[in-house]
């Protein structure tokens, strides 16, 4: 009994310490009450953000912080603040979720020559809400010791994998993945539904093997388990950074066709922004001057045609690309999801 | 606050079922908000495969709910009562695995098992196949992963049981003439039951509301469900409608811990007992209990950890500007401040809804507490929308009633809304612990203490806290473990300029960016083991050095 009442009171010092000491750390915690930068950016985009905002900032001395995220909860969260929230300019990955903030009206429309001229039409909205900055192709990647690029269809590269020749030789992505579901939207506004669905039934006829991400597809592709599979470039540029002899090559898409599948990563300004000036000053600047800074950290083409990308993507050539409809991405989103459901694709 | 007056038993405990009952509402506010979202919406955009996802979290659960009641209950049976080599060390060591997020070890075990990895490679080398290793890697990999993340729920709370009464009824038993295996089944378990039930059910909610681990291996549970409507069609309401899905389940899980309690009661009637000296293993069974052990710690933290300070390492040779130590002193601190007062919060509200419930003993308060442990079966980024829309149409009214300018952002402006969306998370498995060491306080206890005119306070006070110190002291280290490895709702919630480690793990693993995340992840567990390892010292301190006799 004694023993009990011991340390129940070396229990209660504890918890008496605990909650004094507690509260005063937390004021440190919990006495943030909102940011004192000049903008805030909510971001779904993580790559490296911190360079190209401090080189923005030590050319205008304008200073920007950032909070990243999941792109549907951050709209949510914008939606929810309301004239209280403190965004200044949402930012994310997927010109579908672009769209779909311009359709859920949190963008405002902003009047721009520097970006009109900037950025190429399909990769921005019509309605001037958003600006596409940074563009990611996915396309087919081979392993040279078991496929020639002459094995490929290429008028209709995607649809080709269906060939009865790819069985047991496909990886790809899960159907969770935006890259998954973007892919198959734009396959379905370029050979419409039936069509699409049939190319995604063809791969699950191949037997494709579905890895969880791009990175994995890749090693998978390099270890040679998987001779084919369909991933964004930057994350080849990665791992031959890391590994000159990585045994992936890309071939880029439908070159005779339809063009390599390309999405976007890209910005507007929020409506209820209170620094609207500034907010579009930088993602003019993020589309012009700091070109560079912003997508080379992440090894993706400048959308700005008089940008050149840098040398590790620039080795794998030109391509021409698969024209970018924002709507169909965002609008096709869903049929997409259920194209992917209904052929079984996991 | 105690009174000198003496009073009847029973008077004076209105109000505490009023308190019960006033907490379970304000709780139960986020998710009472999803789903009026859900009922609000029109006819739901619900996956085609959806009868497969609810097939797919039967089997996840059960699978899970299996390996973790199995490796909880045989390790800490192993470890309280049989004396083998490493047994004190093992005995805390084996909580460590809870220090591990599973969306950390899922990755390691994709990128060891998976088919550029060196076990594949060796079995391509020896086999000329590598299927048996993928199936790690694949759809077999996510029960194995949150198995070994979780099972410490389970040895947690069934060690706290086993210790002071395990013992002494096991040797009755068996000095009767009962086989091992009969005195387990038919005097252990029965024992061991609340905490195997409140362990069971902590992890049957984990299993339910993950949704990044079982992504990573494929596998497509209700939750992912909600992610995938959420995002595929950007339709909130129609994700809110699988929520109230997923909540089904907890109602079922929540139903086979009731029955898996069966009602059933052993108490000690005198407080707790030192433990009788465990037996002594000898010849190869101690060995093999090393190795049993052994093999549960190595996989589930041991490995994993020596292949994160690798990565850590080689990132850091790699870039070392990544070592910035000024956020490395900023998001730790966070960390460590959110989790601990979400430990506190979630503690004290335990702790009054767990005495609110033994004051007055009516079935209204018992169904409120209930009502309370529903937040953990929403999944987080659902959960922390319901606080955001709660509190947003809390400042609206504010503003309609003239207050200037309302909450404005109380949530987001804040970590008031962090907070508030971890209490209503993490209340469960605080409750069920407290709630698991207060079975063993017989009612005989407290009301022994009433007759003797006691007042309510004073019994929380000299009674039920100290006797359920045990189930406290997990009850905060549980909260504190889970708070610093919550994502979703940090990630929505948070400030600006507010990072917390879990969520720089997560902009770095987002991009696949492994080798650098490797090092935040480390942060994790280090930070992860700090309350872990107070309550080792807790239990040191309760139990006086113990002399092995042979």
């Amino acid at each position: 009994m004694s023993r009990i009442r011991r340390s129940h009171r070396s229990a209660l010092a504890g918890l008496v310490v605990t909650a004094t000491v507690l509260p005063l750390a937390g004021c440190g915690v919990l006495g943030i009450g909102g940011s004192n930068a000049d903008l805030q950016i909510y971001s779904a985009r993580h790559y490296d953000l911190e360079g190209a905002f401090k080189d923005f900032q030590d050319e205008t001395g304008v200073s920007v912080e950032f909070i990243s995220g999941n792109d549907a909860e951050l709209l949510q969260r914008i939606k929810a603040e309301g004239a209280d929230g403190e965004a200044d300019v949402y930012m994310t990955v997927d010109a579908g979720n672009l769209w779909n903030a311009g359709e859920q009206g949190v963008l405002k429309p902003i009047t721009s020559p520097a970006l009109t001229e900037g950025v190429p039409s399909d990769l921005r909205d019509g309605g001037n809400q958003w600006f596409g900055l940074a563009m990611r192709a996915r396309t087919t990647m081979f392993n040279p010791d078991k496929v020639k690029p002459t094995d490929f269809d290429a008028t209709n590269t995607y649809a080709g994998l269906t060939d009865s020749k790819w069985k047991g030789r496909l990886c790809m992505r899960d159907s969770t993945s935006a890259y998954t579901q973007s892919l198959v939207a734009s396959l379905i506004d370029l050979d419409g539904r039936d069509k699409a669905l049939a190319t995604v039934k063809g791969w699950v006829a191949n037997g494709v093997d579905i890895k969880s991400n791009d990175v994995e597809l890749l090693k998978a592709i390099d270890a040679g388990t998987c001779d084919v599979g369909i991933t964004n470039h930057y994350y080849l540029a990665r791992e031959l950074k890391k590994n000159a002899n990585f045994k992936v090559t890309p071939f880029w898409a439908s070159q005779s066709g339809g063009g390599t599948h390309v999405n976007i990563s890209g910005a507007g300004v929020v409506k209820t922004s209170d620094n609207a000036a500034q907010a579009q000053q930088l993602i003019e600047w993020l589309a012009t001057k700091g070109q560079s800074a912003f997508v080379d950290g992440n090894h993706e083409y400048p959308v700005n045609e008089s940008v050149e990308p840098e040398p590790v993507i620039a080795m794998f050539g030109e391509f021409t690309r698969m024209p970018l409809s924002a709507e169909a991405y965002g609008s096709q989103n869903a049929d997409a999801v259920k194209v992917l459901s209904e052929a079984g694709y996991k | 606050m105690s009174t000198r007056a003496s009073r009847l038993v029973g008077t004076g405990r209105g109000r505490w079922s009023a308190l019960v009952v006033v907490i379970a509402l304000v709780v139960s506010v986020p998710v009472v908000s999803v789903l009026v979202a859900a009922v609000g919406a029109g006819r739901p955009a619900l996956p085609g495969d959806l009868g497969e996802m609810v097939l797919t979290t039967v089997l996840l659960l059960a699978g899970v709910g299996l390996g973790s009641a199995v490796l909880g209950v045989g390790l800490a049976w192993l470890v309280t009562a049989y004396d083998f080599p490493g047994r004190r060390l093992f005995s805390w060591m084996l909580v460590l695995p809870l220090a591990m997020p599973a969306y950390v070890l899922g990755f390691l075990f994709l990128s060891t098992f998976g088919p550029a990895g060196g076990p594949a490679r060796l079995s391509r080398a020896l086999f000329g196949d590598s299927w048996v290793v993928e199936l790690l890697s694949g759809a077999l990999g996510a029960p194995v992963v949150m198995t070994l993340t979780l099972y410490p729920y389970v040895y947690l709370l069934a060690r706290a049981s086993f210790r002071g009464q395990g013992q002494a009824t096991w040797d009755a038993a068996r000095m009767l003439g009962a086989s091992p295996w009969r005195a387990f089944r038919q005097v252990l378990l029965p024992l061991a039951r609340p905490a195997l039930a409140g362990g069971l059910a902590v992890v049957m909610m984990e299993t339910l509301t993950d949704f990044a681990t079982v992504q990573y291996f494929g596998v497509r549970t209700v939750s992912v469900g909600v992610y995938l409507t959420w995002k595929g069609s950007f339709d909130f309401a129609s994700a809110a409608q699988l929520s109230v899905l997923v909540l089904g389940f907890a109602v079922m899980v929540l139903t086979v811990e009731r029955i898996l309690r069966g009602g059933a009661r052993y108490d000690s009637r005198s407080g707790h007992r030192p433990p009788a000296a465990p037996h002594v293993l000898t010849g190869a069974a101690r060995w093999w209990a090393c190795a049993a052990a052994g093999s549960v710690l190595a996989t589930g933290f041991l490995l994993p950890v020596v292949q994160l300070v690798w990565w850590a390492v080689r990132a850091t040779l790699a870039d070392s500007s990544s070592l910035s130590t000024g956020r490395f002193a900023t998001n730790l601190t966070n960390s460590a401040v959110m989790a601990a007062l979400a430990a506190l919060a979630c503690v004290t509200l335990a702790l009054l809804l767990t005495h609110g419930v033994r004051m007055t003993g009516g079935r209204l308060a018992r169904g409120a507490a209930q009502l309370t442990t529903f937040g953990y079966a929403v999944p987080g980024a659902v959960i922390g929308i319901g606080v955001l829309v709660a509190f947003a149409a809390l400042d609206r009214w504010l503003e309609a009633l003239g207050v200037p300018g309302g909450t404005g952002l109380v949530v987001t402006g804040s970590v008031i809304g962090i907070l508030a969306s971890y209490v209503v998370r993490f209340l469960a498995p605080a409750y069920q612990a407290v709630d698991a060491s207060f079975t063993t306080i017989s009612p005989s206890v407290t009301n022994s203490a009433f007759s003797l005119g006691a007042s309510p306070m004073r019994v929380l006070r000299r009674i039920h806290l100290p006797l359920s110190r045990s189930g406290i002291a997990v009850a905060l280290v549980l909260v504190a473990v889970d708070a610093v490895k919550e994502l979703p709702l940090v990630l929505l919630l948070r400030p600006f300029g507010f990072t917390t480690v879990s969520v720089w793990v997560y902009e770095l693993a987002n991009e696949n960016f492994w080798e650098q995340a490797a090092l935040p992840a480390l942060l994790i567990v280090a930070l992860a083991i700090v309350p872990v390892w107070f309550l080792v010292r807790q239990v040191r301190l309760a139990e006086p050095h113990q002399q092995v006799t042979s």
